[in-house]
This record gives structure tokens, C-alpha cells and sequence, in this order.
């Protein structure tokens, strides 16, 4: 791709083609881009939720297909959420100032012992990116931080992450812990982590297991419909 | 990918390491065998003797020595010429989970000398391999971890692993070649020879998104190369020799390693339990050493059983062509992605864009 190529004049575009080169540039990782084209569809007169879910949800979701299958790793992933939450950080007030409907709330967290959070962080950032809301728990969190969080934050989705297999056990002791008190069915549990696999996530008791982030946004979305509906019929 | 660890432990901290540490001693040993035996898994081994989930491992380098003997015994015991120590997530950045961040060189010291221990006691030569694994962060410029942070994260425990009487600092389990190539220079630092893994768990590639072909390209331009690369953990047996071919069809000549999970985890009454059985890791050791390695090993779900079939497999069958991939998957299962990234015909490409990439 040649230098002459880089003279995009994002203004110069329509709404058509300016969405077009944002998920471009989302693919890219150009965080400067994404601001400068968020800012003018506002000044255009587009909602702040269109933005989100036409252009950004919208270019995330080539990311996130992407990383899928394999053409993306998590480098470009990385460069592509940050591009992302550039935007999202002018949208988000607006979003809140305008009432714009939420697709869900997620609390997510790695687990107990476990320091590794590049695929949490992958998570959230689709997550947002599709357009829930998600509190972050970080790292190394035990039992007690999750139960806390659930009950302060109210969201429809748990979120648990480890990479070791020394610590993925740890994910049955919060499950378990929320049969007890009797809390394991208001929420929507799905875990993920490398050295996971979906038996295992049904073994311990999650309602789901994420491959990867993008299978999460998928898997969030299905489960918060289903629940939506089953609300809606009982 | 499986997290992998290698066994150590004992905590006499006033002992002067062991007169038997001979820096020579593995590529000695690399340059009379055909094929060398590595260890299996650490954590797996540890759970089974009691280690709770989400506990740090080398806490017992200190707290439960008798258990780390018992796990460099095991693989000691079933035929491993080399096996690695308990200190896998022994440095800084890990550690501190559990407040021993500070401790990073004296426990993986003395995941060291409990090694050397054994290794000394078995009447054969035994490598001690002192094991370090990833620091957990991203590298800058993506992630807040600095080159010369890393570096120094990495030479601490190596200066420990050196001081307990590891013959070789073995890294694993690497995604990030920047992680990689700051291993590289902690062991420059430490004065000591090194190997190193990575992890193919993403389409075949790293999570960074490294081929196999490339780690073999990067390995050659570090200031102190490791004496052998490859691979560990992962996905699967099957998907590991495709990488291990992977870095034999670039032509080098550099020794080459492959640790395999004995099969994928399943979990059962609360603990974690691999499908693979002793007769498939036989046979995936002998399709390694077919496929161009030259240590070769098993990872997470590898117990002593596993090791004691590997060793007489590749005692007893005669060494033959590499298998082609048809045969890995029949005889090991199928793998995890069409493509591993090394043909650039069958690989997805990026779609265009109109503008270039920063990156």
C-alpha cells in the first residue's frame, strides 16, 4: 500500500464510505483515526449509539472474525481494541447522557493464583465493544471478590478467566460457592482461558465455555437474549 | 494452551551448590545420544500429591520438599535424562500473587538443589533443567512490561536457578519472541547455556501469532542463542509435531525440542485428568524423534508412566521416516487448525486495507 494512500481526508468521505474506513482503520489499529471519524459523524448528527454499534461494533466484529480464524493474533487485536476504546471514550458519556439501550452488564475477572490477563483483557474489550457494559475485576481474584461484585454491580453475565491449570479448578470453588447461596441462577456464567475446553466448562457447572473473545461477544449476546425472552414469557 | 510446569525443591538454604554441577554436561550429553528423555508434567503431579488450585507450586520448593523429591524422582525413576525444575512461575511478576515476589531467587534456588539432589543420586547423568516460564505480562510497546524489566525479571531467577546447581535454564511455554529474546539475555547474564520454548496454540502459531518457521529464523539472530529451541504444551500431541516439522523443513541444525500434553484435559471429581494414554505418548515420541527432534518430552497430563513407555519406545523402534500429517492424526488425533501458518498458500491472509498498518 502506497504512501499517497494514507491522504484519506476523513471528512472529505460520506457516512457510507467514512464507516467503511473505520473499519479499516479499526482493522488497522489507528487510534487517531477513529477518534477524528467519531467526532465527525457526531457533528454530522449521528446518535452516539449508531456510531457504536454501526461503525465500531460493526468493525470489531471483522476483528473479531478474524482472530477466529486464525488471520488475526492477538497483537493486532490488541492495536485493534485500543483503536476502539479511543472512541468508545468520547461515546461513553454521550451514550449515558442520551439513554442508549445496553446490551448487557458483564462483571469479569481471572481467578485466584492466576496473573494472566491478555485474554481477559480481550474479552472486556470486545465486550465493550459490542456494546455491554463490563466491570473488571482483574486479576487474582478469590471467591469472596466475585460475590461482592455480583451483588454491587448487578450484571447479567459472570465472566472467569485462568491460564493455568493450576488455577482453571479454582472456577468450580465461585460456582459452587454461588449454588450454595443460592445465586447461581441469576446469572449468566461463562469461562474461558487456554487450557480450557467446553467439557470442562460443563463440568464444573458454567453455562458456557469461550474459545475466544470473540466466541464470548457471540455467547453473551445468545445468552442475554435467551434470558430476555424466558423474562419476557415467565 | 496447557500451562506447563517442571518439578524441584528442598530447603537447605545454607548449601553450597553441588561439586557435580557441570556447566558442559547437556550439550556433553546432547552430542553422544540420538535422542534425549525430558520429564513430563509438573502440575499435574503436584495436584495429584495435594497442591490446591490457585497455590503457588514453588511455595513448595520450601513448604513440601519430600513432594518435589517425589516428582524429580518420578521422572528420574521412569528414564528422563533430563528434568526440570518447580519453578515455573518462580520469578517476580508471579510470585507475586502470593507475596513472595521478593522470593523469586531464593525458591527457584532451591527448586535447584533439590534437583541437583537427585540428579546427583541416580547414578547416571541426569540434566537438571532449571525451568522459567512467562512473566505472565505483555511486552512494551503493546504492554507495560519493558525489555529491561523483563531481562531483569528473568536474570534474577536464573541467578538462583544457577546458584541451587541447575545445569541449563530451560524457558517455556513462551508466546512473545520480545519475552524470548529477553530469556536469551538474562542466561548471556547469568553465564549460563539455555533452551527454550515456545507455545503453538493459536492456529498453530504462538497467541502472539510467531510460526514455527519464524521462531527458527529468530532463534539463529539472538546474541546468545539456547543450545536447543522448540516447542511445549499447546494444543495437542498432533499439533505439536506439525510445529516440530515445522522447524526441522527451515534446515537447521540446531538441536530441537518437543513437549507434548499427554492428551487434552478433562475434568473429573474435582481434579483435572489428561485422555492421553501411555501407548499414544509412545507413539507421539517416536513420531517426534521422526519428525527431526532431538529432546523430546511430555508436558501438562505426563506422568511416569507416560515417560517409562516413551523410553522404551524410543529404546526399542528404530528411527524412520517423518510421519506425514495424515498419519500424526491417526495415529494421535486430529488437529487443531487447517493451517499452521508456515505455507503461505494455504494461509488466510489479512484482508486489504486501505490504509497501511502501523505496526
Amino acid at each position: 500500500m502506497s504512501e499517497q494512500e494514507d491522504d484519506i481526508i476523513l471528512s472529505e468521505l460520506d457516512d457510507n464510505e467514512l464507516v467503511q474506513q473505520m473499519y479499516d482503520d479499526l482493522y488497522d489499529g489507528l487510534k487517531e483515526e477513529i477518534e477524528e471519524a467519531v467526532e465527525i459523524l457526531l457533528e454530522r448528527g449521528w446518535a452516539p449509539y449508531r456510531i457504536l454499534t454501526e461503525a465500531l461494533v460493526g468493525g470489531m466484529t471483522v476483528v473479531g472474525n478474524d482472530f477466529r480464524d486464525g488471520i488475526l493474533f492477538v497483537p493486532e487485536v490488541l492495536l485493534a481494541a485500543n483503536a476502539m476504546k479511543g472512541g468508545m471514550f468520547i461515546l461513553k458519556p454521550l451514550l449515558a447522557e442520551t439513554g442508549a439501550p445496553r446490551v448487557g452488564k458483564m462483571v469479569i475477572g481471572t481467578v485466584k493464583g492466576d496473573i494472566h490477563d491478555i485474554g481477559k483483557n480481550l474479552v472486556s474489550m470486545m465486550m465493550e465493544g459490542a456494546g455491554f457494559e463490563v466491570v473488571d475485576l482483574g486479576i487474582n481474584n478469590a471467591v469472596e471478590t466475585y460475590l461482592e461484585a455480583l451483588e454491587a454491580e448487578k450484571p447479567d453475565i459472570l465472566g472467569m478467566s485462568a491460564l493455568l491449570t493450576t488455577t482453571m479448578p479454582y472456577m468450580k470453588v465461585v460456582i459452587d460457592t454461588m449454588v450454595e447461596k443460592q445465586i447461581r441462577d441469576d446469572y449468566i456464567v461463562l469461562v474461558g482461558g487456554a487450557p480450557l475446553n467446553e467439557e470442562f466448562g460443563k463440568a464444573i457447572g458454567a453455562d458456557a465455555y469461550c474459545r475466544d473473545a470473540a466466541v464470548a461477544v457471540e455467547t453473551a449476546k445468545e445468552w442475554v437474549a435467551r434470558k430476555h425472552n424466558q423474562m419476557a414469557a415467565g | 494452551m496447557m500451562w506447563c510446569m517442571a518439578g524441584t525443591a528442598n530447603a537447605d538454604v545454607f548449601r553450597k551448590p553441588s561439586p557435580m554441577t557441570d556447566r558442559n554436561a547437556f550439550t556433553t550429553l546432547l552430542s553422544e545420544r540420538d535422542w534425549l528423555l525430558a520429564d513430563g508434567a509438573t502440575g499435574t503431579n503436584l495436584f495429584n500429591m495435594g497442591l490446591q488450585s490457585g497455590d503457588a507450586p514453588e511455595l513448595w520448593n520450601e513448604t513440601h520438599p519430600e513432594n518435589i523429591r517425589t516428582l524429580y524422582r518420578g521422572a528420574v525413576d521412569a528414564g528422563s535424562d533430563i528434568f526440570l525444575t518447580n519453578s515455573f512461575g518462580g520469578n517476580r511478576a508471579r510470585l507475586k500473587l502470593h507475596d513472595a515476589g521478593h522470593r523469586a531467587r531464593e525458591l527457584s534456588r532451591i527448586a535447584a538443589e533439590i534437583g541437583r539432589d537427585i540428579a546427583d543420586a541416580s547414578g547416571r547423568t541426569v540434566i537438571v533443567a532449571g525451568s522459567m516460564g512467562p512473566t505472565g505480562e505483555i511486552m512494551a510497546p503493546l504492554g507495560p512490561l519493558t525489555h529491561a524489566d523483563a531481562v531483569e525479571m528473568f536474570h534474577e531467577q536464573a541467578e538462583g536457578l544457577k546458584e541451587g546447581g541447575a545445569d541449563v535454564l530451560w524457558v517455556e511455554t513462551i508466546s512473545a519472541p520480545e519475552e524470548y529474546a529477553a530469556a536469551a539475555e538474562a542466561a548471556k547474564l547469568a553465564g549460563m547455556p539455555w533452551c527454550g520454548t515456545m507455545s503453538f496454540d493459536t492456529a498453530g502459531r504462538t497467541m502472539m501469532g510467531m510460526t514455527s518457521n519464524a521462531m527458527a529464523a529468530m532463534v539463529e539472530k539472538l546474541d546468545h542463542p539456547p543450545v536447543a529451541f522448540g516447542a511445549n504444551c499447546g494444543v495437542g500431541a498432533s499439533d505439536l509435531l506439525r510445529t516440530v516439522q515445522g522447524f526441522a523443513a527451515t534446515g537447521t541444525t540446531r538441536p530441537i525440542i518437543a513437549k507434548g500434553n499427554a492428551g487434552i484435559p478433562k475434568y473429573h471429581d474435582g481434579h483435572i485428568h489428561y485422555d492421553g494414554t501411555p501407548e499414544v505418548m509412545a507413539t507421539y515420541a517416536t513420531m517426534a524423534r521422526d519428525s527431526g527432534a532431538h529432546i523430546i518430552g511430555g508436558c501438562c497430563g505426563t506422568m511416569p508412566e507416560h515417560l517409562r513407555a516413551m523410553r522404551q519406545a524410543l529404546e526399542t523402534q528404530p528411527k524412520s521416516d517423518a510421519p506425514d500429517m495424515d498419519a500424526i492424526a491417526q495415529a494421535l488425533g486430529g488437529f487443531s487448525s487447517e493451517s499452521d501458518g508456515t505455507n503461505a498458500d494455504t494461509t488466510p491472509q489479512p484482508r486489504p486495507t486501505r490504509r497501511r498498518r502501523r505496526a
